[in-house]
């Protein structure tokens, strides 16, 4: 088998995708490095999320193609590991925490098989990893916003997955809950995971992302991580305000490259 | 006090009402925490319309009840399975379609005097020998597809896009879940008629759900609420000479409110939360 680390994270040649009439994603060509930590920028409805499904073969793509750690997305994607959207998940559902983060192993048991011991002691592990040990038996829906999350970064990490998707991952947090799992993204990203985070957040992610990708409907890609104004402009509409207020890491480096 | 059970259709009854307790404690804990009553719902009513075909072609009624449950259960599935968002619509029609459908079959059925009250309020009194061992049957085969998929039922009712991710086949796995709950729409027509049908789904799954935050317990404990609501819902119609699907309906029910009012006096946070920490059941 070839080296994994030399084969791209993801790759998307040509691909557009449509709702129906609406043109969602024209003409996507991307390829992200093994090992990158990529952020995906732009304004809501621009596609973000759409083009995570496409990489995670969700959706299909109306044309062009799309391979996931140099195959399939349909037979890859149990390698990855997937933060959707607070939205997606039933919060009511009656579960426990170390039951959500067990799901993450269902990729690694077959069918008819339920959970091992073994899966249950890596749980564990993972929670305790991310101080959550307190909160196993706790239902989900007794969470805060920020903990919920961590729950489901816990439940994506411990199939140790090789590239690790994050949609809009700190929506519903404050600063302080946002820098500590934006801090464990990096140790992740530095073990050698690729990191694909989904924000429309644009300050506070400058000071992890290696890559940058602006997405709205069309695709600009920043493989050193700079962006300028006119590429802002070009994927929100008007220029924004890229400085991240108060925070101590900034930011963008402006439109001198 | 049990005389009643001197009575082979008693007998027959308590054990028809066990049996389906299960069927429907299992199910019905899926449909709740699915959100899929309604669905359900549409499903017994639609069923209506599978009888009226039964009996305009003389075709046992139970094949037809379980031809049009399975119908419309997919078809209301495929259906909403993309746009949630219009799935009351769509439930709605079906509902209203398969009632219309029976009733206009019947009344074409020359010479057919139907007594619609058995099948809108069940006459589990009335079930024969036949029905309880499609009744039993029923039961193992739920039972087996709960422990054969138990966590991908549980990652496809939590959260489909990472079933999905998974590989779960989650579509496949959604219409079996649709298709038991047609086959138990069938078997609860029988004990407390269509009309009942959601009532004996929720309520049992829905007390199981204030008290308990783990679905395999909810089954469990749904199952046995079941049990509890048909056999003295049961027991209180012959002494009092009541229908007994609705008798069984009124005990879930009153049992249900007085278990919203217990949680609201005795329970402060859920009983899991409260579990001493790091135990596993």
């Amino acid at each position: 088998m070839s080296d994994p680390k030399r084969i791209p994270a993801i790759e998307m040649a040509g691909v557009s995708f449509s709702f129906g009439e609406e043109t969602v994603l024209q003409g996507v060509s991307l390829t992200v490095n093994a090992g990158d930590f990529v952020g995906i920028i732009g304004p809501n409805g621009g596609g973000k999320t759409t083009l995570l499904r496409l990489a995670l073969g969700v959706l299909k793509p109306s044309q062009g193609t799309v391979r996931l750690l140099g195959d399939a997305p349909e037979k890859s994607r149990i390698r990855a590991g997937y933060i959707p959207q607070e939205t997606s998940s039933n919060k009511w559902f009656p579960i426990s925490v170390i039951d959500v983060t067990l799901m993450g192993l269902l990729s690694r048991r077959s069918m008819f098989r339920p959970y091992t011991g073994d899966d249950r002691d890596k749980a564990a592990a993972i929670l305790k990893e991310l101080n959550l040990s307190h909160l196993e038996n706790r239902s989900i829906g007794e969470l805060s916003g920020g903990q919920r999350q961590k729950v489901l970064l816990a439940r994506a990490l411990v199939s140790e997955p090789q590239i690790l998707f994050l949609d809009e991952p700190t929506a519903s947090i404050d600063t302080m809950g946002q820098d500590e799992i934006y801090e464990y993204m990096r140790k992740i990203n530095a073990s050698g995971t690729t990191v694909v985070l989904v924000t429309h957040n644009v300050g506070a992610v400058s000071s992890y992302i290696r890559s940058v990708a602006c997405v709205n409907r069309r695709l600009f890609y920043h493989p050193d991580g700079m962006l300028d104004d006119e590429t802002i402009a070009a994927t929100f509409g008007c220029p924004v305000d890229i400085i991240a207020h108060g925070l101590p890491h900034r930011v963008y480096h402006a439109h001198e490259r | 006090m049990f005389d009643i059970l001197h009575y082979e259709f008693m007998r027959n009854a308590l054990l028809a009402g066990v049996l389906v307790s299960i069927a429907c404690g299992v199910v019905g804990s899926l449909v709740v925490v699915n959100r899929l009553s309604s669905l359900a719902g549409g499903v017994a009513h639609a069923a209506y319309g599978g009888l009226g075909l039964a009996v305009f072609f003389r075709w046992p009624l139970l094949a037809g009840a379980m031809l049009f449950s399975l119908l419309a259960s997919t078809i209301m599935g495929s259906l909403t399975a993309k746009k949630k968002e219009r799935a009351d619509t769509t439930v709605g029609v079906v509902w209203a379609l398969g009632m219309a459908f029976g009733i206009l079959m019947i009344d074409l059925t020359k010479g057919y005097f139907v007594d619609l009250m058995s099948y809108l309020f069940g006459s589990i009194l009335a079930v024969p020998g036949q029905s309880i061992l499609f009744m039993a049957g029923l039961d193992v085969v739920i039972l087996v597809s709960i422990v054969l998929l138990y966590k991908e039922l549980v990652a496809l009712s939590y959260d489909e896009e990472f079933a999905l991710i998974s590989g779960v086949p989650v579509r496949a796995l959604y219409y079996l879940v649709l298709i038991l709950i047609a086959l138990c729409v069938v078997v609860l027509i029988r004990v407390v008629g269509l009309i009942l049908v959601i009532a004996l789904f929720t309520i049992p799954a829905s007390i199981a759900e204030l008290f308990t935050r783990k679905l395999s317990r909810i089954m469990v404990a749904s199952s046995i609420l079941g049990m509890v609501f048909t056999v003295s819902g049961l027991f209180l119609s012959y002494y009092f000479n009541l229908t007994s699907g609705a008798t069984i309906i009124l005990v879930a029910g009153v049992c249900y409110f007085a278990a919203l009012a217990a949680k609201r006096l005795f329970v402060k946070k859920s009983p899991d939360a409260a579990a001493p920490q790091g135990a596993r059941p």
